[in-house]
């Protein structure tokens, strides 16, 4: 059986750019701001290509679920080096539940031994997908992964993991659920060569629908607002000051 | 064609009964402070009924402190080997199972890397959607939560059945550890086959741990932290911070880039990616202030920065802020403490 692995990737704000909320405060705006792949995600695609080129995996199937603009997101993953892409037509804001759901349907459709994920999309903050997912399917989940290592021969895949107070290891049976934190790898720029390849690959576009999926969701957002502001304080001139300051706040 | 009075509407909502379960962070010895925030948490709906799941191994020292927990009228627990570790794989099925028997309509467990990992698994499983992160409970069904690094801050509904999420601890005061006597209900004869099922199904296993040993405070709730960036240049150098820290019996932390330099250990690290905290007061030194920092600390009471760039971001959210060369600050700065005391 082949060895393949879906990436899931989400099409984010730029992790550098300063959002605004949006005067009817139901949300951020999203135009005319620059897009990027979500971090996590692109160190997740980086794993799965890395576990091609060790010859651990045969393929790498990065999906996208969204508006089309998430076919870029895509086309970026490919230029990285996966081989195709899946987009599935959805909006920009879903939840968590109902991305793992549609996932869950190309888990059945594409029967990959491995999914990998980013721990987190830095805009909705949920660090859910990958845990609902492996709930869904009652696959095992390895969360916050910064060293995974894949044994074939066994199917075993034996994952370490960032926690509170240090690290963890965890052995898992495969097919398996991965998140990624930070420090799994370093990400690599797509060459210009590879950009121009990916852009010759088809890449489908299927929705929710014809997947049989219900994604619609019970939470809603009431209201998006600017955190309260705090008010820069001001600069001393010297240690003395910095204790005579805190004195004051009666912190010392 | 039915016509509901808002009285009538009324008297239904005050009579529906909110069953409320927070499951419990331990180590199978100690209950976490984290535990604490999430009853508080739990005690914002009104007229919850706050029970609390202890599932470890060997842990009867746990339910007793669970037990104590004012608030809490329920302790549920079981012991069970393969609950040592608190994998989502063991846990899951026991949230699950607990909330279909108790008929729960609020599950919640602190935003650590504990309740991150097996919260949305359960969710998953009861098919409902979940909340991260909550750092304010307005009622039964409205929650505030953070996004975009805490640059936005979102109000959300949820009319699941049954309300999913994890507590953001710096949000909520500790609940009580005295003064509560909760009944203990074992609930091994059911849950324990649950647990083997799901380890069996999922071929998971534990394979080893390294924990990082301190005697200074643990990070998310020590009353001063002392942080360092990569204007420390080295790890050597967080000896300096160290001492501050102990001076004012605080805990050390770091920015992200102080840990990718390889300064100090990843567990450090304070911000958006990793632990949020809200101390009374937060020494900034050597740190710009990137967003994905300031996400995990701009809800400290006092923040100090000491950096020798005069327009480093972390200067519009410090209070006060010394524009100095930190080698020379830092330890003027622990012994005119030291005086001060």
């Amino acid at each position: 059986m082949s060895f393949k692995i879906l990436v899931p990737v989400k099409r984010v704000i730029d992790y550098a750019a300063k959002i605004r909320v949006r005067p009817d405060k139901l949300g951020v705006e999203t135009n005319n701001v620059k897009m990027s792949i979500n971090p996590f995600d692109e160190i997740a695609v980086e794993e799965a290509v890395r576990l091609k080129e060790n010859t651990i995996a045969d393929s790498v199937v990065a999906v996208s679920i969204g508006p089309k603009e998430s076919l870029e997101t895509i086309r970026g993953s490919l230029a990285m080096g996966a081989d195709a892409g899946i987009h599935v037509s959805a909006s920009a804001d879903m939840q968590p539940l109902g991305i793992a759901k549609i996932l869950k349907k190309l888990v059945e459709q594409e029967k990959p031994k491995l999914v990998i994920l980013g721990k987190q999309a830095i805009d909705d903050d949920s660090n859910q997908t990958a845990q609902m997912l492996a709930g869904l399917l009652n696959w095992p989940q390895a969360t916050f992964a910064s060293k995974v290592v894949v044994d074939k021969a066994s199917d075993k895949v034996t994952v370490t993991r960032e926690i509170d107070g240090g690290l963890e290891t965890l052995e898992m049976k495969l097919p398996a659920i991965i998140s990624c934190d930070l420090r799994l790898n370093e990400p690599r720029y797509a060459k210009l060569q590879n950009i121009m390849k990916a852009k010759k690959i088809v890449v489908p576009t299927k929705t929710p629908e014809e997947l049989g999926v219900d994604v619609s969701s019970k939470l809603k957002i009431v209201s998006v607002e600017e955190p309260a502001k705090r008010v820069g304080g001001s600069k001393v001139q010297s240690v003395d000051e910095v204790v005579a300051n805190l004195k004051k706040h009666a912190i010392i | 064609m039915n016509i509901v009075s808002p009285n009538t509407l009324n008297y239904i909502i005050r009579n529906y009964s909110t069953q409320c379960l927070v499951v419990a962070e331990h180590d199978n010895k100690n209950l976490m402070a984290s535990t604490l925030n999430a009853v508080t948490a739990a005690s914002k709906i009104d007229g919850a009924n706050i029970s609390v799941l202890v599932a470890g191994s060997k842990c009867s020292s746990v339910v007793d402190s669970a037990s104590k927990i004012k608030g809490v009228s329920t302790v549920y627990h079981i012991d069970h080997p393969q609950l040592e570790h608190g994998l989502a794989e063991s846990i899951t099925p026991v949230v699950v199972g607990l909330s279909n028997k108790q008929s729960l309509t609020h599950i919640f467990s602190p935003a650590t890397n504990f309740g991150k990992n097996f919260i949305p698994r359960v969710a998953a499983n009861l098919d409902v959607s979940a909340l991260s992160e909550i750092t304010s409970i307005q009622n039964g069904n409205t929650f505030k939560r953070p996004i975009y690094a805490g640059n936005a801050i979102a109000t959300v509904t949820s009319d699941e059945k049954v309300k999913v999420g994890t507590i953001r601890t710096t949000a909520f005061e500790k609940a009580p550890a005295d003064g509560g006597s909760a009944q203990k209900v074992a609930i091994d004869d059911w849950a324990a086959k649950l647990v083997d099922e799901s380890v069996q199904q999922t071929g998971i296993k534990w394979v080893s741990q390294e924990v990082v040993k301190s005697e200074r405070p643990e990070l998310t709730s020590a009353r001063v932290v002392v942080s360092g960036g990569r204007g420390m240049k080295s790890g050597d150098n967080f000896k300096m911070l160290e001492e501050l820290a102990d001076t004012m019996g605080g805990a050390v932390g770091a920015s992200r880039a102080a840990v990718d330099s390889g300064f100090v250990s990843n567990d450090l690290q304070v911000g958006q990616t990793g632990k949020v905290v809200a101390p009374e007061l937060y020494i900034a030194v050597g740190i710009s202030g990137a967003i994905q920092h300031l996400a995990g600390m701009k809800d400290s009471k006092v923040i100090v920065a000491i950096n020798k760039d005069a327009e480093a971001p972390i200067f519009q959210v410090a209070d006060i802020g010394l524009v100095d060369d930190l080698f020379k600050a830092v330890p003027a700065l622990t012994e005119a403490i030291k005086k001060a005391k």
